[in-house]
């Protein structure tokens, strides 16, 4: 019971922290529109893809993107606390380290979540025919990304001493995740050493799920829905272990 | 009652092959303010993070209020609370926030919350800073909030990890304050490292002195102080050599030293000889301007067992304080 308060407590934290951050919500909500109207607007007209609006195609491929970056960046926070000194608090309480990663792990999630739904109305603005049930189909796949990726943010930060490895995360993972995932750009007419890259990356199977649910018929799937869920099924399980192992080491 | 509430077994830690603590045995009984004392590096430290279940011993183990630190190391920690020596607070939330958080990880009863950090945001006095953010608090304010959050879950041991370190002497007085009042409030036992001699003297009841990892002498303030029993007495006069020449010459000590206008004479007690000094002073025809008794401190004691002064830095400021100190003595 009081590791369920416990949890609750740290999740709230986490929460909060983010609401509270003003220039980070004004980013959450400008950076994804400058992607759609400008990034979007232009590919659109200079390297279209036949039978395809590419606003509506790159449209899933943001959310998830959107969803990465916070992912890791929270996830990071995990330093920040260890720089502060509150994660002593939190590491010399009674509650357990899978408990501690646990709360964690949900509130980053939390956080992720609501950076991915900020986006939605944009769909409207630029015209995608996006309906209630589209959502409410979106929703369960744009969990089970977040909390693999959630679970990779707080892994590197519990291997991470200081601030000076962030860059490195951002180069080596959120941008290869990102441009490997078919989020801007179909997969089906690369070249092969990039399809094989790209299958590797669980989040490929997140924005197929994705576009599946939101593109309707225009949307040809890479994979069938039943390999999407159980790929970001089995990648969520691999790094939630990995993460409590990785928590329960921490001193 | 003379129940022990903490005790160590051989507690050993090395990192590598530097042995920062190195068999230590000790008990501490319920009720005590217990003061660890020691140079930067000394073990201190060390020693509180194992007691505090955050370093495991190399070897060795002890217990804290019947729980052994290695097996029952979540029962422990419900049982002590600890304010560390760095600030450990979520700046980024406001005062009750954090106590708030701290209630719930440590499973405080829902229903007792609100009026437990009512109350000990009233002891430290921050009540009215209760919705401020942290990151408008002072650096005492701070750790008067951790202390308030170290009492939150009664714990039955208090560990403060240098807790004046760094604070203004306004807010140092303060946080004497109130580790005197929890000591008289509950039986609570407070376990305190510093390295500020002067806060060890008047706030423990047993101090224990640490160096390289092992514990050189434990007992009361006074008969450390005593142990080493030697005051010394300066007097200020125009004519030092002649008052040296005179005050050999009666035996008076044999241990009388002249720096500049001063002359310092080493006795056993001071109270005892000050007349037979002034005396034979006044036979010899010596004004003295003025005289002051100095009784051996903590940092005497401290050289005489450790061999070692504080680091530059730390004499400084010390200094500075002892010297007032003596001189409110001397009156």
């Amino acid at each position: 019971m009081s590791e369920i308060r416990g949890i609750y407590t740290l999740w709230l934290r986490e929460v909060k922290k983010f609401l509270r951050e003003k220039p980070r919500l004004i980013n959450a909500f400008c950076q994804p529109l400058i992607w759609l109207f400008i990034f979007g607007t232009g590919m659109r007209f200079s390297a279209g893809i036949p039978g395809i609006n590419y606003q509506e195609f790159i449209f899933p491929g943001l959310i998830t993107q959107a969803m990465l970056f916070t992912a890791m960046f929270m996830g990071i926070s995990v330093i920040w606390d260890r720089e502060f000194g509150f994660m002593k608090e939190i590491l010399v309480s009674p509650i357990s380290r899978p408990s501690i990663f646990l709360g964690k792990m949900i509130g980053v999630s939390t956080d992720v979540m609501i950076q991915g739904i900020i986006i939605f109305p944009f769909a409207l603005l630029i015209g995608i025919p996006l309906n209630f049930f589209m959502v409410i189909k979106a929703l369960p796949i744009m969990l089970l990304v977040t909390f693999g990726l959630v679970c990779i943010g707080l892994i590197f930060a519990s291997l991470m001493k200081s601030f000076e490895g962030f860059g490195l995360i951002q180069t080596f993972i959120n941008l290869p995740m990102f441009f490997l995932s078919g989020a801007l750009f179909p997969l089906s007419q690369v070249p092969e050493w990039l399809q094989v890259v790209s299958y590797a990356n669980p989040l490929t199977y997140g924005v197929d799920a994705l576009r599946t649910v939101m593109m309707g018929e225009s949307w040809v799937q890479l994979f069938p829905m039943e390999l999407d869920l159980a790929v970001l099924i089995g990648f969520d399980i691999l790094m939630f272990a990995i993460g409590t192992a990785a928590f329960s080491r921490i001193e | 009652m003379n129940q022990i509430i903490i005790e160590t077994d051989n507690l050993t830690k090395k990192f590598g092959s530097n042995i920062a603590v190195d068999n230590i045995s000790l008990s501490i009984k319920r009720g005590e303010v217990f003061g660890l004392l020691g140079p930067n590096g000394a073990g201190k430290t060390t020693l509180l993070s194992m007691l505090c279940t955050i370093l495991k011993p190399t070897s060795g183990t002890a217990r804290i209020n019947g729980y052994d630190i290695i097996r029952d190391n979540s029962r422990v920690r419900k049982s002590i609370g600890i304010v560390f020596q760095d600030p450990s607070v979520d700046t980024d939330m406001t005062a009750r926030e954090n106590l708030q958080m701290h209630a719930d990880l440590y499973g405080v009863p829902v229903s007792e919350q609100k009026e437990r950090i009512k109350d000990v945001l009233n002891l430290v006095g921050l009540s009215d800073k209760a919705e401020d953010f942290l990151n408008t608090y002072s650096g005492g304010m701070r750790r008067r909030l951790e202390i308030a959050r170290g009492l939150l879950h009664y714990p039955r041991v208090l560990f403060l990890d240098e807790p004046t370190i760094g604070l203004d002497p306004r807010s140092r007085e303060h946080i004497w304050d109130y580790i005197r009042m929890l000591r008289k409030r509950e039986d609570m036992t407070v376990i305190l490292t510093t390295h500020y001699m002067e806060e060890a003297d008047r706030l423990c009841d047993r101090i224990a002195i640490i160096d390289r990892g092992k514990i050189i002498i434990l007992d009361k303030p006074d008969v450390l102080k005593g142990g080493i029993g030697k005051d010394t007495v300066i007097l200020i006069t125009d004519e030092p050599d002649k008052l040296q020449t005179i005050l050999t010459g009666e035996n008076i000590s044999g241990d009388i030293r002249i720096s500049g206008r001063e002359v310092k004479v080493e006795v056993s007690h001071a109270n005892l000889l000050l007349p037979k000094i002034m005396e034979s002073a006044i036979k010899a025809g010596i004004r003295i301007e003025s005289v002051t008794i100095s009784n051996p401190d903590m940092n005497d004691v401290f050289i005489h067992y450790t061999g070692k002064n504080l680091s530059d830095d730390e004499t400084r400021e010390r200094t500075g304080r002892v010297a007032m100190m003596k001189r409110r003595r001397a009156r």
